[in-house]
């Protein structure tokens, strides 16, 4: 579904990610871990399309398309989906309005008809269930004034409506109390199926006790020094990232 | 007439002007004002960024007062926005046309005002405020004088509509005065005309006297031709427990400045001011803002936001004025701006005056782009650039149209709105 070949991309002229393999397969649950600036936000966003950073070297193709052609938004309609890790605040705009433009626009590319009003609103209260998100906060403006929980709920619902192929989670579990972190995860792992994959991006591993991901890969200093099972993400949260460093700034001396 | 050394330009046009014989204490107090200040020059602090005199001497022949033109019943119809239901009051360059009018509605009179004779005009917008009230003080022909019952809510709005077409760049010269009686509900909607491409220039007077416990409400598009030039003084005396607001909305024209005050004079008055600026081309619009808390327990609310492109420009002005005696007030001031283009330019500036130590005022005013963080958020959801960029820009736009309370003017505003953002933006 996705294969990325040595990826080179950099922000105004500093290198980031410095040559990242990567491939996933449907109905595969993909964890990228690292320490704080190894690059997995980066990673996320390059996928997603952010216009700041430069690819300079290196592929995706994403089901047979290469994805770098795309404009974020011919790649939502493609079906990659980023869970933001700071999802945006817009005054001004319902998010009930910005969810159903989104929502036809994409079934619009995937020639798929229309949503009318009533439909849309069946879909829509059918998928609140998944993140038990209330109808009062979908009325107001596109996450102003909520919670960090619930904005990142609102990014799972978002995620539920959209129904993406491919989605990458950059770091949903930040700021999330235990009950927050249980509904969000809840309402991925309904998500998923055999058809679709996940990339879930964190610093820690207390999301993937929900999120159980078939392969855990970490990334420090622009690369994927090291890829293992979901066992790899308990050895990180006992014994800390340290040990990748060394192992990795050794062997690249 | 006299020389007036303060400014070349007032001193030609006065030797050129229309004088009436009624109103003669009003006009005489005005020609000695103007005869000793001039129209404001660009030295001016107020006029600082709005060169209007300059604007004025350059695309206007005379002060004498545009001849009238043709208005026929189908033009008044074909100016009606969609579901717009209630009394039209018509203007022609400015003059108050009765047979063209429709004013059947309950809850309030309409005279003009060599009819009226009323001691309240000029007493809410006062001459040493801006020489623009002068002028318009001195050469204004007519204007109309609005009353309403007390205790009584007019249920229908009604619409002034400004037809202005002065070939030879002269001078239209509106004159309103509105009397909102105790326990009474008015809305106005002020919609102007241009018909045709040329130079006008008009320099409307507006008063307003909302009495006790009384509600008035006006919106007021100004969606000019790109060779208008207007100055309006619109001025509001605001008694006890009364409300007023104001929306307006400024789309086009060469040069426009707005003189807008409140005086909330007594306690518990309210005072709204929103406003909306989408500039395009080279219009330069220029909100000024005043508003005068004189008493406690006052509130006054303002919000003016602005989406300017290419060489357009944009002045606020957010005057509040809050006296020793006007303990718990709250006046709240926010002025928004979002560049699209590297031409385009804001000047913006609070300006608080507090006398009073128990108050809560605040003011904001910020000036960006587009929000790229946001537009990449909508854009991440599968919408496209384009429409994500009108998405943002109207809710930039909508939080100022939503003051609107009626539905089929605030329909027709949105709309006008919505196909500016799709085209010109």
């Amino acid at each position: 579904m996705l294969t990325i070949k040595n990826l080179h991309a950099s922000i105004e002229g500093t290198p980031i990610l410095k040559g990242i393999n990567l491939e996933v397969k449907p109905g595969e649950v993909h964890a990228i871990m690292g320490p704080n600036g190894s690059g997995k936000s980066t990673l996320a966003s390059v996928l997603a399309g952010r216009e700041e950073y430069e690819v300079t070297e290196g592929e995706v193709s994403f089901k047979g398309k290469n994805l770098l052609d795309l404009s974020p938004e011919d790649r939502a309609r493609e079906g990659v989906f980023l869970a933001f890790q700071y999802p945006v605040e817009i005054p001004g705009v319902s998010s009930t309005n910005f969810l159903r433009t989104a929502v036809n626009q994409v079934r619009e590319y995937r020639g798929l008809e229309s949503l009318d009003a009533v439909k849309f609103l069946s879909i829509m209260k059918e998928k609140m269930k998944l993140v038990e998100i209330d109808q009062k906060l979908l009325s107001r403006s596109l996450n102003e004034g909520f919670s960090g929980g619930e904005k990142k709920r609102n990014e799972i619902f978002q995620m539920a409506m959209l129904e993406p192929t491919l989605s990458i989670l950059d770091e949903t579990d930040s700021g999330l109390d235990i009950d927050a972190l249980r509904i969000v995860s809840n309402g991925v792992n309904q998500l998923k199926t055999s058809e679709n994959a996940t990339i879930v991006v964190t610093h820690y591993q207390r999301l993937l006790d929900y999120i159980v991901p078939d392969f855990v890969h970490v990334l420090y200093n622009g690369r994927i020094v090291k890829s293992g099972t979901k066992e790899l993400a308990l050895e990180l949260e006992e014994k800390g990232y340290d040990w990748i460093k060394e192992e990795a700034d050794a062997a690249s001396v | 007439m006299t020389t007036i050394t303060k400014n070349k330009a007032t001193d030609q046009f006065l030797e050129n002007i229309a004088y009436f014989s009624n109103f003669q204490e009003l006009r005489n107090e005005s020609l000695a004002f103007l005869k000793n200040t001039g129209l404001p020059h660009s030295k001016e602090e107020e006029y600082k960024f709005t060169q209007i005199s300059k604007k004025i001497e350059q695309n206007i022949s005379t002060f004498l007062a545009a001849d009238k033109i043709s208005i026929s019943a189908e033009l008044i119809k074909s100016n009606l926005f969609e579901g717009f239901e209630g009394d039209v009051v018509v203007f022609n360059n400015g003059l108050f046309i009765e047979e063209l009018s429709s004013i059947s509605s309950p809850g309030y009179t309409l005279s003009k005002l060599s009819d009226s004779n009323s001691e309240l005009l000029g007493s809410v917008a006062k001459i040493e405020n801006d020489p623009f009230v002068a002028l318009n003080n001195l050469s204004f022909e007519d204007g109309i004088h609005i009353k309403t019952e007390k205790g009584k809510k007019v249920e229908k709005p009604i619409l002034f509509l400004y037809f202005n077409q002065a070939n030879q760049g002269q001078i239209i010269q509106p004159r309103v005065l509105i009397e909102v009686a105790e326990n009474s509900e008015v809305t106005f909607i002020e919609n102007t005309v241009s018909q045709d491409e040329e130079t006008y220039f008009s320099n409307t007077v507006v008063e307003v006297k909302v009495a006790q416990n009384a509600h008035a409400y006006y919106y007021r598009l100004q969606n000019e031709n790109r060779k208008a030039i207007s100055v309006t003084n619109f001025a509001t005396d605001i008694h006890r427990y009364a409300t007023f607001t104001s929306v307006a909305l400024q789309l086009q024209a060469d040069m426009l400045r707005n003189n807008l005050t409140l005086n909330l004079l007594d306690k518990g008055c309210v005072g709204n001011m929103y406003g909306l600026y989408l500039l395009n081309g080279k219009t330069h619009v220029d909100n000024h803002t005043n508003v005068d808390h004189t008493k406690p327990n006052s509130d006054s609310n303002e919000l003016y936001k602005g989406i300017l492109t290419d060489s357009a420009r944009g002045v606020f002005n957010g005057k509040i004025f809050v006296r020793q005696d006007a303990q718990k007030t709250n006046a709240f001031q926010q002025n928004n701006n979002i560049l699209l283009s590297e031409n385009a330019i804001i000047n913006t500036k609070p300006q608080l005056e507090i006398w009073a130590d128990d108050v809560k005022c605040s003011h904001g005013c910020t000036t960006g782009q587009l929000d790229e963080e946001a537009l990449f958020y909508l854009q991440a959801r599968g919408i496209g650039k384009e429409q994500a960029r009108g998405l943002l820009l109207y809710a930039v736009a909508g939080e100022v149209l939503e003051q609107i309370a009626y539905e089929p003017f605030k329909a027709y505003c949105i709309q006008l709105v919505e196909d500016r953002l799709g085209s010109s933006f």
